[in-house]
């Protein structure tokens, strides 16, 4: 008896261990690029290695009956009539519950820190008309948030492309351009059927719909150029629909942004 | 209005064709009717199988140079609607759900004999159009969601041909849940008490319940949706004044618990299936009952998981993620209980024990990644990747299709009197499983590291991993070989099966292989332990 | 494949075992009302969701007449009772009296159609016209179908239920039966529609 426990012990902490190893060892992800991304990476390494746990249990569990309680060719007769047991079934009702609300809870937070609970504002000079409805977004924060002064952008998103307008300098690009470690704002329409703004880097995705504008806010934190990707079916050159963002040092930044501007709008 | 008959009326079976001539005319037998539901639906399984293998075709480079970019998304398009509603749904719940369900609840046919072959009759010629209409101008080619305005602005004709098709196909699905609900509850044979009945009619009763609350939305969606198209409404078009979301709540509405409409029955058929060749009873039967319910109760009232990325506001994201994550709970125990099942049994391990046994690993593995993409943070960077076609692939096919093969390899005796042969089950059973995951498993990686879903071009660094997801396909395409050349050789001289082969004890096996057009020689029998394994019942033999 | 040769017997067996059970056609039925029930329920909802979030562009707010929605729904629910009526006789052998009573309700429902037509064509909006009046129409000729049906099977059943020849009577009240609840819950749809789109 004392053995058989033993063994079962010995199983379960070796699954254990193993999930925790390659929670923690193996990376399926790519760069980390925003304030987002680090937060975001840490509920997946979480989700990652309770199912891993769940995954690899279930996998022995299965493959050990196939093997320990195969029906050797001697054998007749059938299995014990065991029809149920009320107390196991309590157990593995209650636990998973517990797990799926404290997985629940958790990325409630995190998705609280990520912005994603936050008012959506988006202090953009030019839009005036509060009425105008905002769906949904992310409105990511940073500690230092006051002290910047945040940059507004105005995405439009069409078959097959992105434009980007910078309503300060009055000039549109192809190119995102982005001072690193700055709180970037953005208002995203689209100007026929849905498409989605997506930077695996960044770990954010929000769809551009048509007629209703969203906004999605972030903070890049690392200096580079990294695709944005349309997430969403749009026509036939859905593949092709990618533009890049550059997230530059501020001075790198200021400059590109100076030789774009157009000087001869005043407001 | 309604086609009812009496079942009295339904037995003019000597005016029927007779031989395999029976299986192309509207018969009425819920037997034939089964297997013209499994035949048709291997069919069009093996037009999806096509599709989808030009889809990793194109996908083993990086440019689009298989096929133009247009025909891509007119093949996505066919290969999702087609494998949803043409192979999924009417295999899992027509074939097996009218095969089965008279059996198991003492009946000699189904409660509406003509309706049944009504919607059955349904599906071929909707599902023809649909495979016609690349033909006329071009299929649709907004994807199987088709979202609006996409599917407002692509080529009309392709669009609402699809529309049309779906809508038959919804009209026979609407048809077939209210048979099944009408036998279960009214057709019972005297005596027989729900709580006895085996699992998968539990299964096909929550499926139908969905079917019956569900399909009839994205019915009346997809008629607002081709009045935007011909009559120039507005519904969905923004130029217009309309509301894309609309379209995504709706559509969501009946889309989800169409999952459960692809999975529960496969759910009721594993559980028919482990006891017989675990030779133990089902554990749990009633924690399975309450959990399927619970799945139903749930499944309606999680749609818009599916929109985090849309405009949806963020309390709506928040109820919608812990929903979704609770669905686990009934659907842990259930695969508990299957391992439980397992535990303690004298396993026979054959190629219906190992379909079942890989089903529960895959669907395992599908199963937490549904839980992690009911996360709202989770999901918004992996929504619309390659991460949720893996995942839903791992509960589909991986799942749902694993469990027709399971079945098939348990019924064909039954249905046909001859055993399959369990070497090349087995073989069918390895190369499946190793394609499958060979195929699936590396696209979680891809979707996380930045490859969107339903792109006929990608990034280049992408090219080694996709070809490997490839090369799975392939070997899942090869897969379907053994598996055709068994059940032909079977037919033609398979070995004889007798009666009961597996020595199982629910209704079905306690008359011949196969069995006579109203099931019984006598009277019904009267099973009150389907599950009875290791009592004194079963240790006969 | 199969032996036919017992199939007599069987049918016997079959009948016996068919005894036992209650008819259950009906229950058949209210299914299919609930599942053509949630196909409404799906317009009423997208119909609020528009009314919530989508207003309606300046200059566009109609207001609906209430007089003939009104008569419309006494007419309904007149009819409602009409063809209860119409049961009640026929249970009672009355064929002439019930046949009298379906081809009143069916005249109802010939008024409620004209009215309904009559609205149409009196409305200051057309179907394109935007997302309210696309609505509109789209709910209440939904349930205008309804209506054509029932009224063209209540004509079917009038005619069924003559005294010489007709296949209804008091032993056979299923299809009466049958297409009276299908009245009622066309009856009760409009109500929900009427309370839906005329008074909120
Ligand atoms: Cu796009
Ligand atoms: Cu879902």
């Amino acid at each position: 008896m004392l053995n058989k426990n033993f063994y079962l012990i010995l199983i379960i902490s070796l699954v254990f261990a193993i999930s925790f190893w390659i929670g923690f060892n193996v990376n399926l992800l790519p760069a980390e690029a925003s304030i987002n991304a680090p937060i975001y990476d840490e509920l997946f390494k979480i989700l990652f290695i309770i199912g891993l746990i769940i995954f690899i249990g279930m996998t022995i569990a299965v493959i050990y009956s196939l093997f320990k309680f195969r029906k050797r060719n001697d054998q007749i007769g059938d299995g014990i009539a065991l029809e149920g047991n009320l107390s196991l079934e309590i157990v593995w009702t209650i636990i998973p519950s517990i797990i799926v609300l404290l997985i629940g809870l958790y990325s409630y937070n995190i998705y609280d820190r990520m912005g994603g609970m936050k008012e959506l504002n988006h202090n953009h000079e030019m839009m005036s008309s509060n009425t105008e409805k905002i769906w949904a977004g992310i409105s990511q924060t940073s500690d230092n948030e006051i002290s910047i002064n945040n940059l507004s952008i105005e995405v439009s998103a069409m078959q097959f492309a992105f434009l980007f307008n910078y309503p300060k300098g009055n000039f549109i690009s192809g190119e995102l351009h982005v001072p690193v470690d700055q709180k970037v704002s953005m208002k995203m329409e689209s100007k026929d059927v849905i498409h989605a703004f997506w930077v695996p880097e960044f770990r954010i995705k929000q769809d551009i719909i048509p007629g209703q504008p969203t906004i999605l806010n972030f903070t890049p934190t690392k200096v580079g150029k990294y695709p944005i990707i349309c997430a969403e079916l749009c026509g036939p050159y859905h593949g092709g629909m990618r533009a890049s963002i550059i997230v530059e040092e501020e001075s790198d930044y200021n400059e590109w942004f100076n030789k774009n501007k157009k000087q001869e709008v005043n407001l | 209005m309604t086609i009812s008959i009496d079942p009295q009326k339904t037995n003019n079976e000597s005016l029927q064709p007779k031989g395999w001539l029976r299986y192309f005319s509207f018969s009425l037998d819920h037997k034939v009717i089964g297997i013209q539901y499994l035949v048709c639906g291997f069919l069009f399984y093996l037009i999806g199988g096509t599709l989808a293998s030009a889809i990793r075709i194109e996908l083993a480079s990086p440019m689009s140079d298989f096929m133009p970019r247009d025909v891509y998304n007119q093949v996505l398009t066919l290969h999702g609607t087609i494998m949803i509603f043409l192979w999924i749904v009417p295999v899992v719940n027509g074939a097996f759900g009218n095969y089965l369900i008279p059996f198991y609840v003492g009946a000699r046919d189904m409660a509406f004999p003509r309706l049944n072959a009504v919607a059955f009759w349904l599906i071929p010629p909707s599902g023809l159009m649909l495979v016609a209409s690349y033909f006329v101008e071009g299929a649709a080619q907004a994807g199987w969601t088709a979202y609006p305005p996409l599917s407002i602005t692509t080529p009309q004709s392709g669009q609402i041909i699809w529309i049309l098709s779906v809508l038959l196909l919804g009209g026979s699905s609407i048809f077939g849940g209210i048979n099944f609900i009408a036998t279960i509850i009214k057709l019972r044979r005297p005596g027989l008490k729900l709580m006895q009945l085996p699992m998968y009619c539990w299964a096909m009763l929550g499926t139908s319940l969905l079917v019956v609350l569900s399909t009839p939305v994205l019915a009346g969606t997809l008629i607002l949706l081709s009045f935007d198209i011909i009559a120039n409404t507005g519904f969905f078009n923004p130029v217009l004044g309309g509301n894309v979301v609309v379209y995504q709540h709706l559509f969501w509405f009946y889309s989800h618990p169409a999952v459960y409409i692809m999975v529960l029955p496969a759910f009721g058929l594993v559980s028919e299936i482990l006891p017989v060749h675990a030779r133990k009873p089902l554990f749990g039967y009633t924690t399975m009952v309450f959990s399927i319910m619970g799945i139903v109760v749930l499944g309606l009232v999680v749609w818009a998981h599916h929109m985090f990325t849309s405009g949806t506001p963020p309390w709506m994201r928040l109820f919608f993620t812990i929903a979704t994550a609770f669905i686990a709970v009934p659907t842990g125990i259930k695969f508990f209980n299957w391992v439980a099942t397992l535990w303690g049994g004298k396993i026979s391990i054959n190629s219906a024990m190992l379909f079942s046994c890989g089903f529960i690993i895959n669907f395992v593995f599908g199963g937490i990644t549904g839980v992690a993409l009911a996360q709202v943070p989770f999901d918004i960077h992996v929504h619309d990747t390659y991460f949720v076609v893996a995942h839903f692939h791992y509960i589909v096919y991986g799942g749902t299709v694993f469990i027709i093969f399971s079945s098939i390899y348990h019924w064909f005796p039954k249905v046909t009197g001859k055993m399959l042969n369990e070497k090349l089950g087995i073989f069918h059973f390895i190369i499946t499983f190793i394609g499958f995951n060979l195929c699936f498993a590396p696209q979680h990686w891809l979707g996380l590291n930045g490859m969107p879903r339903r792109v006929a071009e990608y990034d280049p660094q992408f090219q080694f991993v996709n070809q490997i997801s490839s090369l799975g396909a392939l070997l899942m395409a090869i897969s379907t070989i053994p598996f055709l050349i068994n059940v032909f050789l079977s037919v033609r001289n398979g070995k004889k099966a007798g009666d009961n082969p597996w020595n199982a004890l629910t209704p079905e096996w306690l008359t011949s292989s196969p069995p006579p057009v109203e099931n019984w020689e006598g009277e019904a029998p009267l099973v009150e332990e389907p599950y009875g394994y290791g009592k004194k019942l079963s240790e006969q033999k | 494949m199969t032996t036919l040769d017992s199939s007599k017997e069987i049918q016997k067996n079959n009948s016996e075992v068919n005894e036992t059970h209650e008819d259950f056609r009906m229950f058949g039925l209210i299914t299919f009302l609930i599942a053509d029930g949630m196909t409404f329920a799906g317009f009423f909802a997208a119909y609020l969701t528009y009314k919530a979030v989508n207003p309606l562009p300046d200059g566009a707010i109609y207001e609906l007449e209430l007089p003939i929605p009104t008569l419309n729904t006494i007419l309904l629910l007149v009819s409602s009772a009409t063809f209860h009526k119409a049961g009640k006789a026929l249970l009672k052998d009355k064929n002439s009296d019930s046949q009298k009573w379906l081809f009143f309700t069916a005249f109802l429902g010939i008024i409620f159609l004209t009215c309904q037509l009559f609205e149409y064509f009196h409305l200051p909006f057309g179907l394109t016209d935007n997302l309210f009046a696309s609505t509109f129409y789209a709910l209440t000729g939904f349930h205008g179908l309804h209506v054509t049906l029932g009224t063209l099977m209540i004509l079917i059943i009038a005619w069924q239920s003559r005294i010489n020849g007709g296949r209804l009577n008091s032993q056979n009240m299923f299809p009466l039966e049958a297409v009276e609840l299908y009245w009622h819950f066309v009856d009760g749809i409009w109500v929900i529609l009427f309370i839906i789109l005329y008074l909120l």
